[in-house]
């Protein structure tokens, strides 16, 4: 259905707030693939099947940390149907996403670092013969001291996990002062104090994981996957396998969910490559659902203080963050997500002194990464509870605090990011109004509350993985006498919407309908390059390359069409599949007949759009991570009831606002909100990626404690509470016609905006996530017995940061430089993820 | 995707036929109906079988009716939706309905079947976990391994009798018919189930559970209560039924059972006999629900979803909430999920 | 034992003549072979996806005599004489069903995953209940997991779909389901 929806007929349509008078933009349509996927015609990665395809297993540790003695093939061998074996000898290159952690291999070659590592890869005619086989391999390890929390990692620098990072076993430990932050305390009335903790927590994608690899020459391979990096697993199989980019091609297929979860390059998909080559047959592997659990990459755990100077009137004056990351086993985007901890504390509101310290841990446990909101959930949950209580303790109302100090549109922050439009004051307004905030926030019988909370989101990176002057986004179309257009992006869809996206700013800017438009996406060999899914940066970046690419398209058949009717071609419109003259509409051919002018005049029609963010203002070595093209922002009041005798508690309804610039269409940004509710309602209420260590004395286990879809508790269609959706638009002039993200912004005020409904209900804090109902239950007990009316963690771990990193504010006069690179003990640049050979190196 | 191990397969007609089957190699035989407990157990490798007998072709095991009593026979292969559907059950066992209604998700009561309910494995979060899993903790007692991890010290297995249906029949009283080839016995329900996670049933291997059978209501009050994370797909981890005899004011007869919170369902004794004979008041009932805690075999560990103190907790808030419905006194406890 | 049956190697094969989608399919499998590996390995109808084969998701629900079974937990061989149908049954020749109309307009498929498991159910559903309230699709539903959508679009896309399969032509879905709500104070911003 290309045609609007029902309820959108003409005279319904909502105006954008540009008054601009969109073909297609800002109106509701079905997605280019929705058919699709209702009828089961979506090719998944674990739906495609080739002539003599095999199939593969992994064989993974059972031990968290161990070095390995032996591996016994034999009894495997004997098994039916067993067609090889890969071992990590012949994959010795070492990869990773970020080329500063390029610390995991395909298979483990001497250690296993948590249970789940991968060791042996067999391939067999079935997969449950595979997975017999799989059970038949023997491993012998020799155990190692186990590390499982971020205190033992702090406390216990040997042995390492790894042999290198910044200290012992911490992978990063970072420090980092945006002006004279102690003048900033000095300035406060009261200095707030909190501790904080935000346990970790997985994407559960329903699809699992599935790749397969087939050839095509002794030295040419084909990847297919269910990845959201089409880009960067390519670069990793590159260097693993030692064959030329050009010789591995990569296609993403549509993910069955991702929130981040396939953003990595992973094993399996490095294997499934090295077995096709091996056999000369397509190989094939799925994981289980136990081995998606430990390829995770999600939530980091992350224990939070945070340190606020604020003035009697609620102006906050100076803050001091520090958080502690438990990594897990692996560097993944670790060293990103440590940044992110502390980068987007200050894009909402004023927070003219800044001190940001964070410490990164590896320990024994499956590698935690990028999870829909990547690294900034934790602290925003910590910032906004604690503003919750320092309104509070003030008498202030929360809402009116937060709306007396907004960051303004246009401006720099303390730690010089640029905010571009800023819609965070309507998101307040609107939600506060919609749920009756003034009325009832904390005037409601005692076990009912409201609790209100803020966030705000990347439009996608600023920066690369990879340093380089290339397109992070590529568009290319190609126009021909059928009147048809092949858009070719290396753009993945993960259910998001971004293949509808990006046709949807293409048959806009062209006027025809999106069935005469035909994609050809997340292909290596065939699409330009976007960097994927990831980082909210698709609408904007992918989109900004398709309307580039678009507007190119369309200057060229204007030419054609503009010679044939004798009118300028800069007076044509092309709309509803005619490219006719503005002021005088009958004047005019179809597209198709315009497409042939244009072919007929210059031969065979193509164009490219591609997309390179803006430069950032910072910097000092770290401003890599914080900066976007535009930032998304989201308030929400979430109402709870709690029941004070046991602590069961339940949301009986969310309001949320979300500023998402334009929309290109609100079904599917409505689809997003609710989506990002539902995924911090269950963060805040009961996700949780959590660990078992048995007794010492007895086992040297440390296992994850549940890897299962009954365990791990993803709330149901009985636990989702109403929810009331604003869609707020503030266009952005670096989003394509405004647009801004809204995959991940949502989410971010629900797990701050639950733990303050609680309080409001029975005046006690949770400071932490997911809440279980024993912890409100506790803090009650405790403050029955006349103690501290709070549940959460006591202390952050002492941890010697070192001298900061000293950047003075734009306030301050600064330049966004640091001032004291030698003392602190940084390397100068930006840059934070990539060594400095590969920022030289550029594209490779 | 998981796979089950090879197995040779049988569907006899009849239950005499099964259980002559099952009686050729009872400890390498399995039976199954619904499979909804037996499949993934066997997928996750921490049961087996050699040979599987299915039940589902044997119609005198499937279906409901009425006996001469009045009192209501369900075959054992009976789907838990063909239960809570069935106007009879609705209308002699309401609270029952309720109970049945809320075990797993409504597309899993489509094949699972009361006699499986009833013969739930145990249930432990040591256990029901993957073969590769449970490697890594170098297995526990009920499968392969030595140890009770719940417990190290223990000598026992911990593992939670989790079937949901269990409590309230044990408080109605109902009885089961187990078949072997040696013919067929009536046991009470209660006496089905050994306080032991390994050997929780009384009922010898070469026995089938063929049908279950509910005394006719005789004037019970009843009610039940269920604990658990979220509004479907979950097991309890603890649930609460009541079933009260009373003449006026005067409790003749009270059953309170509790699911979840041991190896074995868990009559309340010391909570029953402080109520026999006296009236259900709010007084009344607090006082029995604070010797809930007591009932014989509760004991809430580490094994399951919740905090563990916290569930021992729960006993006495839950068992008063039940007991407080069936007098009729109003409740203000909040369930933990959106029912509907 | 089913006289068909026969032995190969160390796996008990049997051969089944299922019905699947108003099709028959003359097929021979391994006896432990679940309904989900026969569908997706031996008919090639991939449609019907997994997420845990355990029971824990609802992902590969189809539906067997019209009620949602989890073909994870089913065994192919139980299923001969039965009527599967799994989402690729639902289409009337090139034409969607009103749920696939549905769910396709409303974007209650995102990744489309649990999508083939939910509409099924909601067919099953409808079918037995042409007019649902909110709690009653909400109780049909609890046993299947969507990680994307947060459930109101797959509510507000079956409410829609009944109003069609009932031939009330005339009902739309709520204006805020796609637009979200009016802004307070701006009570008439979608008109």
């Amino acid at each position: 259905m290309h045609e609007p929806l029902d309820p959108s007929k003409k005279q319904d349509q909502r105006k954008s707030p540009t008054g601009r008078d969109f073909n297609l933009v800002g109106k509701p349509f079905r997605r280019v693939d929705g058919r699709a996927k209702v009828t089961g015609q979506t090719r998944f990665a674990d739906d495609l099947s080739f002539p003599r395809m095999v199939h593969m297993k992994l064989v993974r540790s059972t031990v968290p940390h161990a070095r390995i003695v032996d591996i016994d093939l034999s009894e495997a061998e004997k098994m039916p149907g067993v067609l090889g074996f890969l071992t990590g000898e012949s994959m010795p290159n070492p990869f990773g996403i970020l080329p500063v952690s390029q610390d995991e291999h395909a298979l483990c070659v001497d250690k296993v670092r948590f249970v789940g590592d991968p060791v042996v890869a067999v391939a067999a005619l079935t997969e449950e013969q595979a997975y017999e086989a799989s059970l038949a391999v023997k491993v012998e390890y020799e155990s190692l001291e186990t590390i499982a929390t971020v205190e033992e990692a702090v406390a216990t620098p040997e042995p390492r996990i790894h042999d290198y990072g910044d200290e012992g076993n911490l992978h990063k430990k970072l420090s980092m002062q945006f002006g004279d932050t102690d003048a900033g305390f000095e300035e406060a009335d009261e200095i707030f104090e909190d501790v904080m903790y935000f346990e970790g927590n997985t994407h559960l994608p329903m699809e699992q994981h599935a790749t397969v690899a087939l050839t095509e020459e002794v030295d040419r391979v084909t990847v297919y996957s269910s990845t959201q990096t089409p880009h960067y697993l390519h670069r990793s199989l590159t260097k693993v396998l030692e064959l030329p980019a050009s010789r591995i091609r990569v296609i993403a297929c549509p993910n069955g969910g991702g929130f981040g979860g396939k953003s990595d390059p992973f094993n399996h998909e490095v294997c499934a490559a090295k077995m096709a080559l091996k056999l000369g047959r397509p190989v094939k592997i799925s994981l289980s659902r136990e081995e998606v659990f430990y390829c995770h990459r999600g939530r980091h755990p992350v224990l939070m203080k945070i340190r606020t100077g604020v003035k009697k009137d609620g102006t906050l004056t100076s803050q001091h963050l520090q958080t502690a990351l438990d990594g897990g086993a692996y560097g993944s985007y670790g060293v990103a997500s440590t940044y992110y901890t502390g980068a987007l504390q200050t894009v909402t509101y004023n927070l003219p002194k800044y001190r940001f310290d964070s410490i990164r841990a590896f320990t024994n446990k499956a590698p935690c990464g990028p999870k829909r909101g990547h690294g900034t959930p934790q602290p925003r949950f910590a910032f906004e509870v604690h503003l919750d209580k320092i309104a509070h303790s003030l008498g202030l109302d929360p809402a009116e605090m937060r709306m007396q100090q907004l960051v303004p549109a246009d401006s720099v922050t303390s730690n010089w990011l640029k905010v571009g439009s800023m819609g965070l004051g309507k998101c307040i307004e609107a939600v506060v109004e919609g749920s009756g905030w003034k009325e009832r926030h904390g005037k409601l019988p005692e076990g009912h509350g409201l609790g209100l909370a803020c966030g705000s989101y990347l439009s996608g990176a600023g920066l690369p993985i990879y340093w380089n002057h290339m397109p992070q986004s590529g568009v290319q179309l190609q126009l021909d006498r059928s009147g048809g257009v092949a858009l070719f992006c290396g753009e993945t869809e993960i259910g998001q919407g971004s293949d509808s996206v990006v046709a949807a700013i293409t048959a806009e800017v062209l006027g025809i309908d999106l069935k005469d438009i035909r994609l050809c996406v997340a292909d290596t060999d065939l699409t330009p390059v976007d960097l994927g899914s990831y980082s909210s940066r698709v609408t904007l970046m992918a989109g900004n390359a398709a309307l580039q690419a678009a507007e190119r398209a369309r200057d060229l058949v204007a030419k054609g069409a503009a010679k044939k009717l004798e009118v300028p071609a800069n007076e044509l419109v092309f709309a509803e599949g005619r490219v006719f003259h503005g002021e005088n509409p009958e004047v005019g051919m179809t597209w198709q007949e315009a497409v042939i002018e244009a072919e007929s005049r210059f031969g065979t029609l193509g164009t490219t759009g591609s997309y390179i963010p803006p430069r950032s203002p910072g910097r000092y070595r770290g401003a890599g991570v914080g900066p976007s093209p535009a930032y998304s922002y989201s308030a929400a009041v979430v109402e709870t009831r709690v029941d004070p005798e046991t602590g069961v508690y339940r949301v009986e309804h969310v309001w949320m606002a979300h500023d998402v610039g334009q929309c290109i269409n609100p079904a599917m940004v409505m689809g997003q909100i609710e989506g990002s509710v539902y995924m911090g309602l269950g963060e805040a209420m009961m996700e949780e990626q959590v660990y078992r260590r048995l007794p010492k004395k007895r086992s040297n286990a440390l296992v994850h404690k549940h890897p299962s879809m009954l365990e791990y508790k993803s709330p149901t269609f009985a636990d989702m509470p109403g929810v009331t959706s604003y869609i707020i638009e503030d266009p952005d002039p670096n989003g394509p016609f405004g647009a801004k993200e809204v995959g991940q912004g949502p989410l971010l005020p629900m797990m701050p905006a639950v733990a303050n409904s609680i309080f409001d209900a029975v005046g006690v804090r949770v400071d932490q996530v997911p809440i279980a109902p024993h912890m409100i239950r506790q803090a009650i007990e405790a403050r029955d017995k006349g103690k501290e009316a709070r549940f959460g963690p006591k202390k952050f771990p002492e941890v010697d940061f070192g001298t900061p990193l000293r950047v003075p504010t734009p306030e301050e006069g600064g330049d966004g430089k640091a001032i004291n690179i030698e003392e602190a003990g940084v390397r100068e640049g930006t840059g934070t993820m990539t060594e400095r050979k590969d920022a030289v190196k550029g594209g490779e | 995707m998981l796979r089950l191990p090879a197995f040779q397969f049988h569907a006899p007609e009849t239950a005499a036929d099964a259980a002559r089957i099952l009686a050729e190699d009872p400890a390498n035989t399995r039976v199954v109906a619904g499979g909804t407990d037996l499949w993934p157990n066997m997928k996750r490798r921490h049961q087996g079988a050699k040979t599987i007998v299915s039940l589902r072709s044997i119609p005198e095991m499937s279906g409901i009716c009425v006996d001469d009593e009045g009192g209501v026979i369900i075959g054992a292969t009976t789907t838990l939706d063909q239960i809570t559907r069935n106007e009879t059950v609705q209308e002699k066992y309401p609270t029952l309905v309720k109970a049945i209604a809320s075990i797993s998700s409504p597309v899993l009561r489509n094949t699972g079947t009361i006699g499986g309910n009833l013969c739930l494995d145990t249930r432990c979060t040591y256990y029901n976990q993957n073969e590769e899993w449970r490697r890594s903790i170098s297995y526990c007692m009920k499968a392969e391994g030595e140890v009770c991890w719940v417990a190290p010290s223990s000598p026992r297995c911990w593992a939670v009798s989790s079937g949901d249906s269990v409590p309230m029949l044990c408080a109605l009283g109902a009885e089961i018919t187990l078949h072997s080839t040696e013919g067929e016995r009536i046991v009470p329900l209660a006496e089905l189930f050994n306080d032991d996670g390994m050997h929780y049933l009384t009922k010898r291997p070469d026995e089938i559970l063929t049908r279950v059978r509910i005394p006719a209501p005789s004037g019970e009050r009843t009610g039940w209560w269920k604990l658990r994370r979220r509004g479907s797909i979950d097991y309890g981890v603890l649930s609460v039924a009541v079933a009260g005899w009373c003449s006026g004011e005067t409790t003749d007869r009270i059953e309170i059972w509790l699911g979840s919170v041991g190896s074995t369902p868990v009559r309340c004794s010391e909570s029953i006999d402080h109520l026999i004979g006296k009236p259900l008041t709010a007084e009344t009932i607090a006082e029995a629900a604070a010797l809930a805690r007591k009932g014989d075999g509760a004991n809430p560990l580490g094994n399951t979803d919740f905090a563990p103190q916290w569930r021992g907790k729960m006993i006495e808030k839950y068992v008063d909430a039940v007991l407080r419905e069936v007098a009729g006194l109003p409740v203000e406890r909040l369930v933990p999920h959106h029912g509907s | 034992m089913d006289s068909q049956d026969q032995k190969a190697g160390e796996h008990q094969q049997v051969f089944r003549l299922l019905n699947v989608n108003g099709e028959p399919h003359q097929t021979g499998f391994s006896v432990h072979h679940s309904l989900l590996e026969v569908l997706r390995e031996q008919l090639n109808l991939t449609g019907t996806k997994h997420g845990c084969e355990l029971g824990e998701c609802g992902t590969c629900t189809v539906l067997i005599d019209g009620q949602p079974v989890l073909s994870c937990l089913e065994l192919a061989a139980e299923c001969e004489g039965r009527e599967i149908t799994t989402v690729e049954g639902m289409m009337d020749g090139n034409d969607l069903h009103p749920l696939q109309e549905a769910f396709a307009d409303l974007g209650a498929a995102q990744c489309g995953y649990c999508t083939p498991g939910i509409l099924v159910t909601a067919k099953a559903l409808l079918e037995e209940n042409p007019e649902p309230t909110r709690d009653e699709i909400v109780s049909a539903l609890a046993g299947n997991l969507c990680r994307c959508t947060g459930y109101h679009k797959i509510l507000e896309g079956i409410e829609w779909a009944a109003a069609k399969m009932r031939g009330d032509n005339d009902y739309t879905p709520p204006k805020e389901a796609i637009y979200g709500d009016p802004l307070p104070g701006e009570g008439d911003s979608h008109a």
